[in-house]
């Protein structure tokens, strides 16, 4: 029996120099993305700058407070309009994975607002809701919502019977079965749907900002492409990519928490 | 004394796309209080069927469920179920595992874990019993289920090919701590198997049954002491009762006894 833990010690420590060496790699990998960037810029004529001169643009938009402004106005959005949309999820996607009658009322409408990308919602959210914040967190609320209610309910209906049936031998009721199986069971999926729903909201946001806003990264792209300020746009770039791997493994971390008892392969 | 398990002409009829099948025709067995029951039989004899009827897991179409004297109306923890796939959570560690049952009968804290110490010792998990599933063997998870099925302190015990995913060796050690804990326990047991000697070995009667309808085919009683061990395994007594029961088992009568399986193909097709 202690082999199994001795196993699984050695498999961990195996694990643990594997994982370094694909963080090297993906360190050398970096380095080298930005030495070729700053060689193409050097050697081609389409005037794009090169990385000194986006991170000495990013230091002064840094000094200057810009570059926050624009950051915390996106990032707000975003949060709003994540929160908003997990917390209606969760609870609508449980409803429709436990409650036939529920999946029949709501479904139709999920799947057919899930063929429409968020963007192409602005227009109208603009329209009638004016333009100041509420279109925007209510699109990216709508994109978050639709792919995290998906996976809640997807989560639910896959909930292994077995297990259901195991506590209900062991006396569980309904109630008892919802919060100590079906919710433990669909941690899993509803994470990888809020992992999804964050990508969506940070797609729409940025867009979202290109439209109609005046503040946030895409508004300062707006702006800078006007100027033909390439640098800025840059900064505006690379900034949203960090936030958003950020976010990202804020994500996975919460997940590899929650989930650690799943048998991976 | 009446029977502490009674199937009373117990039918279960399956729709399926449309067309329906009869997975268990007419079942009528008693199962005696303190008994050790097989059910052994081909794929479709409706073995696991009948167990999920006794379970109250599933409801039988015709005919009546008996358990102690009452109709069985839906799952209870006065009967003990072990899956085939172990059916541990997974999120739960042994202990918790083992804990589930009491905690939904609102035992205090104390008396949980006590109980569920108890049976993690008798089944020999006590080193893993703050262990996840994951790092169990499949004999060890099978071990996690038998001891959270007692932890409830059922009367009886329903297993539904718990050793079917076992390798052979493991199974026999299987075999031998399920009736180490059984003499030590006493519980009314029913416990299908496909395998023969799986089935003998265990039993105080084995029941075999055929399949298509799935139907009762014979009852064979082994009468051999327990405990069991090696010696009975490889007597000649045991070889006996095992070519008995595998020749019910594998020459099963070609046509069922009435008209109820022409029907029953039909509407299979």
């Amino acid at each position: 029996m202690s082999e199994s833990a001795e196993a699984a010690a050695t498999q961990a420590t195996s694990r643990r120099w594997a994982g370094r060496r694909q963080l090297l790699l993906n360190v050398v990998a970096v380095c080298g993305g930005i030495a070729l960037w700053g060689a193409a810029v050097s050697f081609s004529r389409v005037g794009l700058p090169s990385p000194a001169q986006v991170l000495a643009r990013a230091i002064e938009l840094i000094r200057s407070g810009q570059l926050l402004v624009d950051l915390v106005a996106s990032l707000s959005r975003v949060l709003a309009g994540f929160a908003l949309g997990v917390t209606l999820a969760i609870p609508v996607g449980f409803l429709m994975g436990w409650y036939p009658t529920a999946r029949g009322l709501i479904e139709p409408f999920v799947q057919f607002f899930r063929m429409i990308p968020p963007l192409a919602v602005i227009p109208l959210a603009i329209v009638t809701m004016g333009i100041g914040e509420t279109p925007k967190v209510f699109v990216i609320f709508l994109a978050v919502f639709l792919s995290s209610v998906i996976a809640t309910f997807q989560g639910v209906i896959s909930v292994d019977k077995t297990l259901i049936n195991a506590a209900r031998v062991l006396g569980a009721k309904d109630g008892t079965i919802f919060r100590r199986v079906i919710i433990p069971a669909s941690t899993p999926f509803i994470l990888v749907g809020m992992r999804i729903g964050l990508g969506s909201a940070w797609a729409t946001v940025v867009a979202a900002e290109l439209i109609a806003a005046q503040s946030g990264l895409g508004f300062r792209m707006q702006q800078a492409e006007l100027y033909y300020d390439l640098a800025t746009i840059f900064v505006s770039l690379i900034t949203i990519g960090i936030l958003g791997l950020a976010m990202d493994r804020l994500l996975l971390a919460l997940e590899t928490r929650l989930t650690h008892w799943q048998e991976r392969m | 004394m009446s029977a502490k398990i009674s199937f009373h002409a117990v039918s279960r009829r399956f729709a399926h796309q449309g067309a329906s099948f009869l997975a268990l025709d007419r079942l009528s067995v008693d199962v005696a209080d303190g008994e050790f029951v097989t059910l052994v039989g081909p794929s479709g004899c409706g073995k696991s069927t009948a167990l999920a009827i006794a379970a109250g897991l599933i409801a039988p179409t015709a005919g009546e469920m008996i358990v102690d004297g009452r109709n069985v109306r839906g799952p209870g923890p006065e009967r003990g179920v072990i899956f085939q796939q172990y059916a541990l959570f997974p999120w739960l560690t042994v202990r918790q595992n083992v804990e589930f049952g009491l905690r939904i009968a609102g035992r205090r804290a104390a008396e949980r874990r006590a109980t569920a110490q108890r049976f993690i010792d008798l089944v020999g998990l006590s080193d893993f019993a703050d262990s996840l599933p994951k790092v169990l063997s499949g004999g060890m998870k099978q071990r996690c289920a038998i001891a959270r099925a007692y932890a409830v302190d059922p009367t009886i015990l329903l297993m539904d090919e718990p050793f079917g995913a076992l390798d052979a060796l493991t199974r026999v050690q299987m075999q031998d701590q399920l009736l180490d804990t059984w003499i030590r326990e006493r519980r009314t047991v029913m416990f299908v198997t496909h395998d023969v000697d799986e089935a003998v070995y265990l039993a105080n009667r084995v029941i075999v049954m055929a399949a298509r309808p799935g139907r009762l085919a014979e009852i064979i009683p082994v009468n051999l002491p327990y405990p069991r061990s090696e010696a009975i395994r490889l007597s000649g007594a045991f070889a006996e009762i095992r070519n008995r029961v595998w020749r019910a088992v594998y020459h099963q009568p070609a046509r069922p006894p009435d008209g109820a399986v022409q029907a029953n193909e039909k509407e299979m097709r």
